[in-house]
């Protein structure tokens, strides 16, 4: 039998771990060196907002339809981890009204299926929501936890033969005399010893840090960190995920989860992505939008504030404009340098088809005939990461 | 702008098959912010090697449990205010109860795998994720995540914890609640009723102090002492 192709991701966010279980599904030998734990990075810190594309229907129509595939894909693997409660766009303004149009052609594009409500019958389903409202939609939104779905899809690549190489610092890339990407050095850090690992195929999967990681074979990825705040409130004020009908701005989705209801967020450009200090004048901006949103906020105990950096893909235009799709880079193309795939951009509702498209390239790249079936298959317990 | 404030940070440090010690480091932070950023900020700006878990820094994961100042808090929404005070210092270690892999971080496996045997899962229905002595919510259809984010800390706190390597411990006798609960089997009942099970534990009620989300494992427990008790006795007169 030939040797298993041996592919070597960095970083354990969601991408990495849903890109090791389809390779591991695709019969690769996967090691994931990650330099904190399981989403320890971005993917943790997210909102936990299983998209159903609303927010993107008329800006990001592209982002949207990954949205909802992705959605219903995940209510089919990642049941265990998943509040499917629904999400309301409320209209509380004239402006909002006007948007209404063209949200609701917007959704048609993208096949987000709509319910429309009058403000009195979404009152009824939620009481706590502006009095004020006029009109609202109902879309297919849910509230995960991040940790755990990430743990889940780690959890069936483990099952499948993946090693994960936690608390392991990536210290550089070697390559051979050709230039060719061949494995990393780690460092890891429990036994404070470095180790080299050589691989066939090296995949960069750390989102706001890809740009640091493909300076290490000395190329460039325009990857551009984009923090935001996230404030949590002590209690559950909704069950429906309450967003604003209207384009995609700051504080407009509130997110029920556990016992809490969390809003967010902002949006800015910041350089050092190892340590955001969270930014107070942006808590009270959400504070204001929130109250705006499900007025009981203003009352409401805030039990936690926290800053998460996005990576946007980047071009001319910033920030909020930026697409939420994502990009795969195969550095051979780009670059002229084999052996190095990056995959950055993108959301945490579509980690699974950034995934197959990333393992999608690797196959193709090494010359392997082999079909995604990530899609079908349903994720095992995220405790099971944890097994030996 | 709050006053920034100067505080000791004294963190536990232990490498495979080495010894443990502490290292101090002085920092100034903003007191409102909370723990795990003043640990997070050691890793950025000090030390790389310092190993700690972490995912979402809003209580909604439990990857955060360490020791402050020798109590168990969940650091993500555990203010710096809170738990010191200016000049002031903060002793940082890891859960007790558990094995340390490397510095902050904890073996906790054998509580997931129990976790799991309870059939322990993360979503319910509106009532059942609320603890039956809270205002009955009326909307049942709905589902949320529920409250035990499986953090370790009852484990840590527990003072029968340590008295056998067997016991279940509240976390997992919790969990054996919240199962039986919603699914009346009575297997879940007998894996539980036993000397390493409802009997070890000694009401301290050290787990439902500690919690930082609301399970109250002490309370389940009690409760589950009471349903075996009641199914004893249903046993007994109907011979």
């Amino acid at each position: 039998m030939p040797k298993k192709p041996h592919a070597i991701i960095i970083g354990a966010g969601f991408t990495g771990c849903a890109l090791a279980h389809d390779l591991a599904l695709r019969g690769f030998s996967v090691t994931v060196v990650e330099r904190g734990e399981i989403a320890s990075g971005t993917s943790g810190r997210t909102h936990g907002l299983l998209h159903s594309g609303g927010r993107y229907c008329v800006t990001d129509q592209e982002a949207a339809i990954e949205c909802i595939d992705e959605n219903i894909i995940l209510r089919k693997i990642a049941k265990q981890c998943i509040e499917f409660n629904s999400g309301l766009f409320i209209a509380l303004n004239d402006a909002d009204l006007e948007y209404a149009p063209k949200f609701v052609e917007g959704a048609e594009a993208c096949h987000i299926p709509l319910e429309k409500l009058t403000g009195k019958e979404a009152l009824q389903l939620e009481p706590n929501i502006n009095p004020g409202v006029i009109l609202a939609f109902r879309v297919p939104d849910g509230s995960f936890d991040p940790l755990r779905l990430a743990l889940a899809f780690a959890a069936s690549a483990h099952k499948n033969g993946a090693r994960f190489l936690t608390f392991h610092d990536v210290t550089g890339l070697f390559q051979d005399g050709k230039g060719v990407v061949a494995g990393v050095e780690v460092w890891d850090r429990a036994s404070d010893k470095k180790i080299s690992l050589q691989g066939d195929i090296v995949i960069n999967a750390t989102g706001a840090w890809a740009g640091q990681v493909a300076a290490m074979a000395k190329v460039e990825v325009p990857v551009v960190p984009t923090p935001g705040v996230m404030v949590a409130f002590d209690k559950r004020l909704t069950q429906h995920v309450i967003n604003r009908l209207n384009e995609p701005g700051d504080g407009d989705i509130l997110l029920p989860q556990r016992r809490m209801t969390v809003i967010g967020t902002t949006s800015f450009e910041v350089d050092n992505v190892d340590y955001i200090p969270v930014i107070e004048d942006q808590v009270r901006e959400m504070l204001e939008r929130a109250t705006e949103l499900v007025p009981p906020v203003r009352n409401t105990k805030m039990r936690g504030v926290y800053m998460s950096a996005r990576p946007l893909i980047g071009t001319i235009v910033q920030g909020r404009s930026l697409s939420r799709t994502f990009k795969c880079y195969d550095h051979q193309i780009n670059d002229g340098i084999d052996g190095l795939v990056t995959i950055t951009g993108g959301k945490a509702t579509t980690c699974r088809i950034m995934a197959e498209k990333t393992a999608d390239l690797v196959c193709q790249k090494l010359g392997i005939q082999s079909e995604c079936h990530t899609s079908e298959i349903v994720l095992t317990s995220y405790r099971n990461f944890y097994q030996s | 702008m709050t006053d920034l404030w100067n505080i000791s940070l004294i963190i536990s440090r232990q490498k495979t098959a080495r010894k443990r010690y502490f290292d101090t480091f002085q920092l100034e932070v903003n007191p409102d912010e909370y723990v795990l950023d003043a640990v997070e900020r050691v890793w950025a700006f000090h030390d790389r090697g310092l190993a700690f878990r972490h995912a979402c820094h809003h209580s909604t994961c439990g990857a955060c449990a360490m020791l402050v100042n020798g109590v168990e808090k969940l650091t993500c929404i555990t203010s710096i205010r809170s738990v010191t005070h200016n000049s002031g210092k903060l002793k940082i270690e890891p859960l007790r109860n558990f094995p340390v892999i490397s510095d902050l971080v904890v073996d906790m496996s054998s509580f997931y795998t129990n976790l799991e045997l309870a059939r322990f899962t993360q979503v319910a229905t509106l009532k059942d994720a609320s603890l039956p002595y809270e205002k009955e919510q009326l909307d049942t259809t709905h589902e949320r995540l529920v409250d035990c984010i499986e953090c370790g800390m009852c484990v840590s706190a527990c003072p029968a914890a340590h008295t056998s390597e067997k016991y279940h411990g509240p976390g997992v006798l919790a969990a054996y609640q919240h199962s039986y609960n919603q699914e009346k089997d009575q297997f879940l009942l007998e894996a539980v009723d036993c000397q390493d099970g409802v009997w070890r534990c000694h009401n301290a009620f050290e787990c439902s102090s500690v919690c930082p989300s609301n399970v109250d494992p002490a309370w389940r427990i009690m409760n589950l002492r009471r349903i075996i008790i009641q199914t004893r006795l249903g046993r007994l007169f109907k011979k």
